[in-house]
């Protein structure tokens, strides 16, 4: 009996190897400025072209200035990768959404609310985090250059097939509590290697709960925890999420989304359930995603010295109040609208502490237009915040939004690796609720007290 | 063309740590190249400034969840061009394993009770051997023969110096048939 990733994997495979490895056709591929333009060299090198240039899309983001994207680019090194992806794109005639154009933005916020990844696809992308894109009900995974190069040249790739795992999350979320605390949860529990050599199939009456943004922040962190990528199978709202999008086909039957699903009695390699009630908004202590805490709790006492050294955090003491000095909302997580209303709805009458520099990224120019249809931007700027332009921006601190050494920054993200926002950057991971209560006070505090 | 892996004997460099991630390999700032080339002084940057504490050999020998987080192949390549040619570690992370093997970067999934003999041998001598075997998949250390696994296919790719994209371009004919009939 066949899980629905089992039905969407076998139904790609172009060909079996002998030991397991699979030729896998890949419906949608985007690609972005940081990891693809050494794959076209080598492509290039070989003497091959791109074989179907209307299943790639690309979308820079890595690399890209959150302030003034109507100038050029001042680092010499992030234009040079922009306009080697840009000249790629027009050699080979690939579809592009430059940096400023309506729509751009990170490429796993851009592909779904522009109707490209769509239930019952096989998705890849250069970037770990497009396990994201699982939450329309697709196999979406990340893969490295010499992959995107595969794709560019055969549509295919070569993997062996992942074990599936089914992980349950049951019951009602306690008030105050959002997807990403979920998420952090579920690491936290399983740890940052659980998911390894699996595809994680999501499900549970918390999960079906979930609006399709927030489903997407579990999907997207389901790497966190070694995972090849998660999904979630598609359901009515994933329907009504889909309908009307702008790159979606017209006369797709969007219906017939509704009839993937797993078979009765599908066989799992391993399977978990979690209760909904046991979670309470969380924050990390340490430099890896499975440290997260209830942002009432104490870091433990087992905590890893070194990683404590890192962080600067001593084992036994309560994690709320502790002082910090960047908050970020943005990034593949938690950059969508729905994150920027609860930074908003948290935000609002109330000033941003002093002490506090904070960068509120929207995902995606369509991310960004809403916000401000909404008013939000005006919630925000009373509060003493602006909304900036799109981009992965201090996820992973490749343009100038840097913390720097020492600072503590509550980012809404997917990482608090050593570095990862900056040298010597300390970062706390949270939900958009716990990012704008810090803001505020300039501590760690729970949203649910303000 | 990629250059075969078919034997090495080399010393090995241990790095007893677990979780090392892919940030740490390389640093996002030094993912702003457009070529593969040179990124092995960026290796372990921000990490270990001053560079590996023992730095001679090829065998680079780790703890568990090795290369985990982000897809970047920089990671692989930064390795690589810093001399190395296999890892040996008790775990990897699914991407970086597979990122590794399509350069030529053999990792090698030991028992934890192998690669803790590893650890405390160079605790006692920095500069020891140890030998692999690619055809046989095994790997030999003070001694002790360690049987490994890799996926028949990729073992060949190595030995023969091949890629998955050479066996790709090879069956477009298959994949152009695998179009019309996809449902």
């Amino acid at each position: 009996m066949n899980t629905l990733f089992d039905k969407i994997w076998d139904s790609h495979v172009v060909e079996e190897l002998p030991g397991g490895m699979h030729v896998l056709y890949i419906d949608r591929h985007y690609i972005h400025e940081v990891t693809s333009p050494q794959a076209f060299e080598y492509l290039h090198k070989r003497g091959a072209v791109v074989f179907r240039r209307r299943k790639i899309t690309a979308i820079p983001d890595h690399n890209v200035p959150t302030v003034n994207q109507h100038l050029p680019v001042a680092d010499n090194e992030s234009r040079a990768q922009l306009e080697a992806l840009a000249r790629y794109c027009n050699q080979y005639h690939i579809p592009i959404y430059p940096v400023g154009s309506h729509r751009n933005g990170i490429v796993h916020v851009v592909g779904p609310e522009q109707g490209l990844s769509r239930p019952g696809n096989t998705i890849v992308c250069g970037d770990s985090h497009t396990s994201t894109h699982g939450a329309l009900g697709c196999v979406a995974f990340g893969i490295g250059t010499s992959e995107v190069e595969m794709v560019l040249a055969s549509q295919c790739i070569l993997q062996p097939k992942p074990r599936v795992m089914s992980l349950r999350v049951e019951g009602t979320l306690p008030e105050g509590v959002c997807s990403k605390d979920l998420i952090l949860h579920v690491i936290a529990r399983l740890g940052t290697n659980a998911g390894t050599g699996h595809f994680i199939q999501f499900d549970g009456s918390t999960i079906r709960a979930l609006s399709i943004e927030a489903r997407m922040t579990v999907c997207n962190m389901s790497i966190e925890m070694g995972a090849r990528g998660g999904m979630i199978t598609p359901d009515r709202r994933t329907v009504d999420y889909l309908a009307h999008r702008p790159l979606l086909p017209r006369g797709i039957d969007i219906e017939r989304w509704l009839e993937l699903r797993d078979d009765d009695n599908a066989r799992f390699d391993a399977s978990f359930t979690l209760r909904a009630e046991e979670i309470e908004p969380m924050i990390t202590y340490g430099t890896n995603p499975a440290t997260g805490i209830p942002i009432n709790g104490r870091v433990p006492l087992d905590a890893d010295k070194q990683m404590l050294a890192y962080t600067g955090f001593e084992a036994g003491e309560p994690i709320a109040g502790k002082q910090i000095d960047h908050v970020f909302l943005g990034s593949c997580t938690n950059g969508r609208i729905e994150d920027i209303r609860a930074f908003a709805n948290i935000v609002k009458g109330k000033k941003r502490h002093p002490r506090v520099t904070a960068w509120i990224v929207p995902g995606s120019k369509r991310v960004a237009r809403q916000a401000v249809k909404e008013g939000l931007h005006r919630v925000l700027a009373d509060a003493g915040f602006a909304l900036r332009q799109p981009g992965c921006s201090a996820c992973l601190a490749m343009n100038d939004d840097k913390v720097p050494p020492g600072h503590y920054c509550v980012s809404t993200s997917n990482r608090n690796f050593e570095g990862r926002q900056g040298p010597g950057s300390r970062t706390l991971l949270a939900g958009p609720a716990v990012a704008a209560a810090a803001a505020i006070t300039g501590q760690i505090t729970d949203p649910r007290t303000l | 063309m990629k250059e075969k892996f078919i034997t090495l004997l080399s010393t090995v460099v241990p790095l007893p740590f677990e979780n090392i991630d892919t940030d740490r390999i390389i640093p996002a700032r030094f993912l702003k190249t457009i070529t593969r080339g040179g990124l092995g002084q960026h290796l372990f940057a921000d990490w270990m400034p001053n560079g590996l504490p023992l730095n001679h050999g090829s065998i680079l020998v780790t703890g568990p969840n090795f290369g985990c987080g982000s897809s970047r192949e920089h990671a692989a390549w930064a390795i690589l061009d810093a001399g190395f040619r296999a890892i040996i570690s008790t775990s990897f992370a699914d991407i970086f394993r597979v990122n590794a093997l399509n350069n030529g970067l053999l990792t090698i999934q030991a028992s934890p009770a192998f690669v803790e003999k590893i650890f405390a041998a160079t605790r006692e001598d920095s500069y020891i051997f140890a030998n692999i075997d690619l055809a046989s998949r095994t790997v030999i250390f003070q001694g002790q023969r360690e049987s490994f696994d890799i996926s028949p296919y990729k073992q060949q790719c190595l030995l023969n110096g091949l890629d998955d994209i050479d066996y790709l371009l090879s069956i477009r004919k298959k994949i152009r048939q695998y179009e019309k009939r996809k449902p």
